[in-house]
């Protein structure tokens, strides 16, 4: 009796470790996106997890080895037991609930960032489209609307945009719309608001930014740690991220996608501005738009 | 039975002594030696490019290799390590010498095309790795091979690098059919299926796998080589191909490859614990089932690869899903062996040492491989350094653990003679210290913005980099004292007797080594491989034919 309370003990004690090492130590950088925060949740969890699973187990292996290690001259064997199907029951369950509960939350993350929502355009309601397009699957839109910005639908009628991240919420649609093409070995930010060609990219705190990225030559792919996001960017496949930046400073993008001898020297930076910066760069750079 | 016998059709033909390790041989022994001794030798090769790649990135400049050489090196590190040192040594390097002797036969079900499918790899190894300096370049487009990468790096070095694998693949899937072919219809008459050891069920489940994935791998890379040579457009997307259908079929193949490089891995754990703590195998049955559902989950996981491509969301949450319940099968695996131990008579010798650190190392990986399952949690590291630690943790910290292991404790059945334990030992540590310290901190370095396959990388990460490479300097000098004792052993070290570990399973119950149709009268009939703890006189009995 007194082994099992001490046992029950120990698994609390162990639990309790866990979550204040999962919730206490922080192993990733800035918060710099409104999903960021989300995706730290869940990582919070995972690490929780993992922390008292891991612990476990190997107090578990060590305790076995030291204390039912041979002693000299021992030549027997050890209990017969071949099996213990209720034993066996009990670990087969709790894998599979913790994993069954890892994954219905990391649904719940998944939506929270906006992987399940469906794109608001700037130039169009992509969203409409994707219940259509439900014989491929794959893609969420076929066609732009041409409404708010013809010269930007219209060049690019019938092309089919891949869905990454969707950008949370965005009542005022006042969503800042970038083009963005990537090549050996570079990042191109084109602001169709303005015609704005950046090397950097350029955001304002709080508005929510959709990134329409494609690629010239091979597979890259666009990566800011501290927005925990990523998203491929594919040839012949153009693609769509969402993000709202949330703490102004400048912070590195990434290729993260083998693209060729000097892939590790792919990157640049992307600045995010409180709003009147922002708005000063915008009128610094702007140039007369081109017509149709 | 007569066609397992090798002697029926051309014994005259057959070296004795050690030029029938340069032979032809159609005895399942010596292709088994062969594939561990040929696998060995790759291992080195592409642990010298592993420590060309943690030099290069032991700062954060480009300034040891020219980086075109530096994804030469990747490329042939990744490749060279999958597919000539764990795949072969694993499944046809233990599976050979073993599975014969585990189902009471002589040889395996069809000797000549495992005697071929052993042969195509010394070739198929030349010829990756002469690329480089014949062909002008070798493949610099990763073990991946993406297009449109794959297509616009040097064609040359890309078209042998599709040979080679399509001929290793071959290989891989004769191996496989020969394999299932002597598990089911090989057994000694009286032998179950569910009496065999269970690395005859790791093995039959990996086979399975192999010859259901592999031909998908050996269609792409086919398609991939037209692309390059002929122009098609299978995959080239200004000729209207599709990049993502190519990864879809790639990883169709290769992370079932995962675990024809882990179950038996699995297989071999299941044969060594037991031994060791003198205790049965905790939940035969359980152990069968479980390998037989991550046969299954395993070929419907593909696409956790492809979280940053282009995938529907649905597409995304399915794979999330089938991903996280493979570690339902594997944590039963895990906890099974820990109820192995608990009230064993453990033997702390180097064969359990690695075998126990390769538990603490997969529980590792398996942790953050559930994590990596998660498509939210995916979307930040995928890509990094942090997957790649880890999968070396499951790969290297997995298999290559358990194959040191098997090395130890198999090493007395090949020779006759013990592996030295003080040699064994400080090979353990060394291995044990300079693999996590090679690759633990590869995690902090990828949730924290290091992609994977870089030559150059941010300042702020050089010290964690370091200290990877030290740990990758220690791993480099551990394989010394590996060396030195599996060389010196074959020739001076301590006679073991035919059966040092008192083993019940087949294998031990003939001479050490063994002689040519392994046994010299009828093959044992052995009907509790891990009957310890109740058959000690029966171990006598079986013993003395």
């Amino acid at each position: 009796m007194r082994r099992a309370a001490g046992l029950a003990l120990a698994t609390i004690a162990l639990i309790a470790t866990g979550i204040w090492i999962g919730f206490n130590v922080n192993l990733l950088p800035v918060v710099a996106s409104a999903n960021a925060p989300v995706y730290d949740d869940l990582f919070k969890l995972l690490f929780s997890i993992g922390i008292i699973l891991f612990v476990g187990i190997t107090i578990v292996l060590v305790y076995s080895l030291f204390k039912f290690r041979r002693r000299v001259g021992d030549q027997g064997d050890g209990l017969a037991i071949e099996g213990n199907l209720p034993l066996e029951i009990v670990w087969t369950a709790i894998p599979a609930v913790v994993v069954l509960f890892i994954g219905i939350y990391s649904y719940d993350i998944y939506e929270r960032m906006g992987g399940m929502t469906s794109f608001h355009d700037h130039s169009a309601m992509l969203a409409g489209a994707s219940d259509n397009a439900s014989g491929i699957g794959a893609e969420l839109a076929s066609n732009i609307e041409v409404k708010a910005h013809p010269e930007i639908a219209n060049t690019e009628q019938g092309k089919r945009y891949w869905a990454g991240i969707a950008s949370m919420d965005d009542p005022d649609n006042k969503t800042l719309p970038v083009d963005v093409t990537a090549m050996q070995f570079a990042f191109i930010f084109h602001y169709p608001e303005g015609n704005i060609t950046s090397g950097e990219l350029h955001v304002s705190a709080g508005q929510p930014v959709q990134l329409r990225m494609e690629a010239r030559d091979v597979i890259h792919a666009f990566w800011v740690p501290q927005f925990r996001l990523k998203q491929d960017i594919i040839p012949g496949q153009p693609t769509l991220l969402s993000f709202t930046p949330t703490k102004p400073g400048t912070y590195p993008i990434v290729c993260a996608e083998l693209c060729g001898p000097y892939h590790g020297g792919m990157r640049t930076n992307v600045v995010v501005h409180d709003p009147d910066s922002f708005q000063t760069w915008l009128d610094q750079n702007r140039q007369p738009a081109i017509s149709a | 039975m007569t066609i397992a016998n090798p002697n029926d059709f051309n014994e005259p033909l057959q070296p004795s002594g050690w030029l029938r390790y340069f032979s032809f041989s159609l005895d399942h022994k010596v292709i088994g030696i062969q594939y561990l001794v040929c696998g060995f030798i790759f291992y080195l090769i592409g642990g010298a490019l592993a420590g060309v790649i943690r030099v290069e990135l032991a700062s954060p400049i480009s300034d040891f290799v020219s980086r075109d050489t530096y994804n030469e090196v990747l490329t042939l590190h990744g490749t060279i390590m999958i597919f000539l040192w764990i795949v072969p040594v694993v499944n046809g390097g233990f599976g050979n010498y073993l599975i014969p002797f585990y189902v009471g036969a002589r040889d395996m079900a069809f000797p000549r095309l495992n005697a071929v499918a052993f042969w195509m790899i010394p070739p198929a190894g030349m010829l990756l790795i002469s690329s480089y300096f014949l062909a002008g370049a070798a493949a610099q487009s990763g073990w991946t091979a993406y297009p449109p990468l794959s297509l616009t790096t040097p064609a040359a070095g890309q078209v042998v690098w599709i040979l080679s694998v399509l001929l290793l693949g071959g290989s891989s899937i004769f191996g496989a059919i020969n394999f299932i072919a002597t598990v089911l219809k090989l057994r000694r008459p009286g032998l179950k299926l569910m009496q065999l050891p269970m690395y005859c069920w790791a093995m039959l489940g990996t086979s399975i796998l192999a010859v259901l994935s592999t031909p998908v791998l050996a269609g792409t890379l086919i398609l991939l080589s037209f692309d390059i040579i002929a122009h098609t457009g299978f995959f080239n997307p200004t000729l209207g191909g599709n990049v993502v259908v190519y990864q879809h079929l790639f990883w169709f193949y290769s992370h079932p490859a995962v675990y024809i490089m882990v179950l038996p891995a699995f297989g071999l754990v299941s044969e060594i614990l037991p031994v060791h703590a003198r205790k049965p195998l905790f939940g035969y049955v359980t152990m069968v089932y479980s390998i037989m559902a991550i046969v299954f989950l395993g070929l419907i996981v593909w696409a956790h690869h492809m979280f940053t491509s282009g995938t529907p969301p649905w597409m995304r949450l399915f794979f999330t899903i089938a991903t996280s319940f493979i570690a339902v099968p594997t944590g039963i695996k895990f906890f099974n062996w820990l109820a192995t131990l608990w009230g064993g008579r453990i033997a702390i010798n180097s064969a359990m040492l690695f075998a126990c650190a390769f538990i603490l190392n997969f529980v590792f990986g398996g942790i953050t491989g559930v994590a990596l399952a998660q498509v939210p949690f995916d979307i930040h590291v995928h890509d990094t350094y942090f997957v790649v630690g880890h999968f070396h943790y499951i790969v290297y910290g997995g298999t290559v653990f358990v194959i040191f292991s098997s090395l130890y404790h198999w090493y007395p059945k090949f020779t006759g003679r013990l592996l030295n334990e003080d040699l064994g030992r400080l090979h353990f540590l060394l291995t044990f210290i300079g693999f996590n310290l090679c690759f633990l901190p590869q995690h902090w370095l990828g949730l924290n913005g290091m992609p994977r396959r870089v030559a150059e990388y941010d300042p702020a990460f050089t010290t964690l980099n370091q200290i990877s490479s030290v740990g990758a300097l220690l791993m480099a000098i551990s394989t010394l004292p590996l060396l030195i004792n599996v060389v010196v052993t074959a020739f001076k070290g301590e006679i073991a007797g035919d059966n040092p570990w008192n083993a019940l399973t087949p294998e031990w119950l003939t001479s050490s080594p063994p002689p040519v149709e392994n046994w010299p009268g009828e093959a044992p009939l052995v009907k509790e491989p891990y009957g310890y703890g109740h058959t000690e006189p029966a171990l006598a009995q079986e013993a003395t034919p």
